[in-house]
């Protein structure tokens, strides 16, 4: 298994221990090889001023090459996310490619947005999620699996921070 | 169910939205495919199975409207999802209309479309799970032709397919409509004489000579009109089975012959001199009391000895009354192939009604007046008033042996009291007794003025 980059492609500074931990549970995850990737400019052009979102699709295309040689590339970013079909995205991989990306706008714990421990938790899952699908991997219906399906922030919290035994195999078997 | 196997059809002019949506649905686990227009809709829909059609209201060409018309034609089964750019109550209406299973505002709550998916593939588990279920029972409940979950058919099913392997002679007794000549059918099929002819011969239609040389056909000049050499019934029903309806009804000479043709396995042609042998098995019917009519003097005991080697006794309808909701499942879904018309069922009124009823005709009227019905009313399921039953005090007595004079009297006084709206005066005008009479009747029959029977004696 190639490396993993993964890089804070936000607007405002990333919250201490945000990138820390999301690294490590993406390490745990795939048992992969994790590096910083440090993007030198920010998607701007994937900004839609009628949706005032980002374009996920956009952001996607502008990550692939940053990512490393034989590898994938996760991007964290606090901007909201759309695709053109669906009001809003956590975030958004190519199935089998090599870019993802999940966003903290809707994450939040919409009763104490300062809260970071639920966020964290939060963006642990939809990273490993996401990944997971430039592995090949779809939504998984085994309870309490990070592949499984969350359309809601419910789901979210309802799922666990790692692949269940058959994700793993189909991960490892590829 | 795995989502692997729900197949989802895609069908937008924008690129993007075919692409996100396709994309967000196949992360999703379902196969996926698009199209980017009505027409290259169509044809995939022709070529391929779908379970879900997501398809946009409007598209240049072949709108969204029309595939949705075109696909629920030719698929039924098919969940359409319209998507639209603004909600209009109109545009989803007259889609609700054509059978579309709802609509999705652009763009979608992902939450939305993710439970509508989720909601459609359990749907159409269920009715999977339930086609499967009534199909299995089905043919529990199924000897051929036959349905019925009461015990006492069941029973007549099992000795009729035991039966059906020998080559004995069955004697089918029951009331007329009961389905003889259906079950005779079911012994042949079932029987290793499949292949072979089934010949059904009505005794009771024809007159002893002309019955005579249907069964035993005719030499040429055998008769005045005899002009050429005739096969009878019983020479195309070799290697078969031939089916005597009616053989209560067969005269006295006729009975001789058959009791030969029985013993002997060969006739002869009517004015023929050569024996014809064949290999038939029989199966006779008959509605009358074959027993009485023999100690009656009226049927051969011998010929009555063989002919009832297996009686089988079909009961009546309504003594099989829970058979009633079986049979009109099964009568329905017949109707509605010969009359090209859905018939998804009976209203519960309707229901009631057939099972209230007293089915003198049993089965072949439970069907008539199925098939009145079917013809008659207006949407899938039919109504009460379209069965044309008549109503229980319009029922006219009936005569027959199970009621006595009395009885008959007394279903018959009822009647003309229905008929005359309680006018008792006109009532004993057409019964032609005096009105004193006719009170003193009601009140031992205790009948009310509309006909209908009271349950106190004490009321007027």
């Amino acid at each position: 298994m190639g490396p993993i980059g993964i890089g804070w492609i936000g607007e405002a500074a990333p919250e201490p221990s945000l990138f820390g931990h999301v690294v490590r549970h993406v390490r745990k995850a795939f048992g992969a090889e994790v590096v910083e990737v440090k993007a030198s400019g920010r998607p701007g052009h994937a900004f839609d001023p009628r949706r005032r979102q980002h374009a996920s699709g956009e952001i996607l295309r502008w990550l692939l090459p940053l990512a490393p040689q034989g590898g994938k590339v996760l991007g964290i970013t606090d901007r909201d996310l759309f695709i053109p079909i669906l009001t809003y995205v956590f975030g958004e991989a190519q199935l089998g490619g090599a870019a993802a990306v999940v966003s903290t706008a809707r994450l939040r714990d919409e009763l104490e947005p300062t809260a970071s421990r639920v966020l964290r938790e939060r963006l642990a899952k939809e990273a490993v999620h996401e990944l997971g699908h430039c592995f090949g991997l779809r939504h998984c219906r085994t309870s309490g699996c990070v592949m499984g399906r969350s359309s809601s922030v419910r789901d979210v919290d309802e799922k666990g921070q790692g692949l269940c035994p058959d994700c793993r195999a189909r991960l490892y078997g590829r | 169910m795995s989502n692997e196997r729900t197949r989802i059809l895609v069908v937008d002019d924008e690129e993007i939205v075919r692409e996100s949506l396709g994309g967000w649905l196949e992360k999703d686990g379902y196969f996926v495919a698009t199209a980017p227009d009505g027409k290259a809709a169509l044809e995939r829909l022709e070529a391929e199975p779908w379970s879900i059609l997501i398809v946009d209201l409007k598209m240049p060409g072949i709108d969204g409207m029309q595939v949705l018309e075109q696909a629920k034609k030719r698929t039924p089964d098919l969940a359409v999802v319209m998507m639209t750019a603004y909600a209009t109550v109109d545009t989803a209406v007259s889609a609700m209309k054509l059978g579309a299973y709802d609509y999705l505002v652009k763009p979608f709550d992902p939450e939305e479309l993710s439970l509508m998916m989720q909601k459609i593939v359990a749907q159409q588990a269920l009715l999977r799970e339930n086609a499967v279920l009534r199909q299995a029972l089905k043919q529990e409940y199924r000897f051929r032709d036959l349905v019925s979950k009461s015990p006492a058919m069941q029973a007549i099913f099992e000795l009729a397919r035991t039966a059906a392997r020998s080559n004995s002679t069955i004697l089918i007794l029951g009331e007329s409509g009961s389905g003889k000549e259906v079950l005779a059918r079911a012994v042949h099929q079932e029987s290793p004489r499949a292949q072979g002819p089934f010949v059904a011969v009505s005794c009771a239609a024809l007159t002893e000579s002309l019955l005579e040389s249907e069964l035993f056909g005719h030499e040429k000049g055998a008769f005045t009109g005899a002009f050429a050499r005739r096969k009878g019934k019983f020479e195309a029903a070799d290697r078969g089975t031939l089916f005597l309806d009616e053989v209560g009804d067969v005269g006295p000479k006729l009975q001789l012959d058959l009791l030969r043709v029985l013993e002997e396995r060969r006739f002869h042609r009517l004015g023929g001199n050569t024996p014809v042998e064949v290999d038939v098995r029989i199966v006779a019917a008959t509605n009358r009391d074959l027993k009485k009519a023999v100690q009656e003097g009226r049927f051969r005991d011998d010929l009555f000895y063989r002919l009832n080697v297996i009686p089988i006794a079909i009961p009546p309808l309504r003594e099989r009354r829970e058979d009633i909701p079986l049979l009109v499942d099964s009568i329905l879904e017949r109707l509605s192939a010969e009359m090209k018309k859905p018939l998804e069922g009976v209203s519960t009124e309707a229901m009631n009604a057939l099972l209230g009823h007293d089915w003198p005709g049993n089965v072949r009227e439970l069907r008539n007046v199925l098939e009145r019905g079917g013809v008659v009313c207006a949407g899938t399921i039919i109504q009460l008033v379209d069965l044309g039953l008549p109503v229980r005090a319009d029922v006219a007595p009936r005569a027959g042996p199970l009621g006595s004079l009395e009885e008959v009297e007394r279903r018959h006084v009822a009647a003309v009291l229905s008929h005359t709206g309680g006018n008792v005066s006109q009532s004993a005008r057409i019964l032609g007794i005096d009105r004193v009479t006719l009170y003193n009747k009601m009140k031992k029959w205790g009948l009310r003025r509309d006909g209908e029977e009271i349950l106190t004696k004490s009321e007027g």
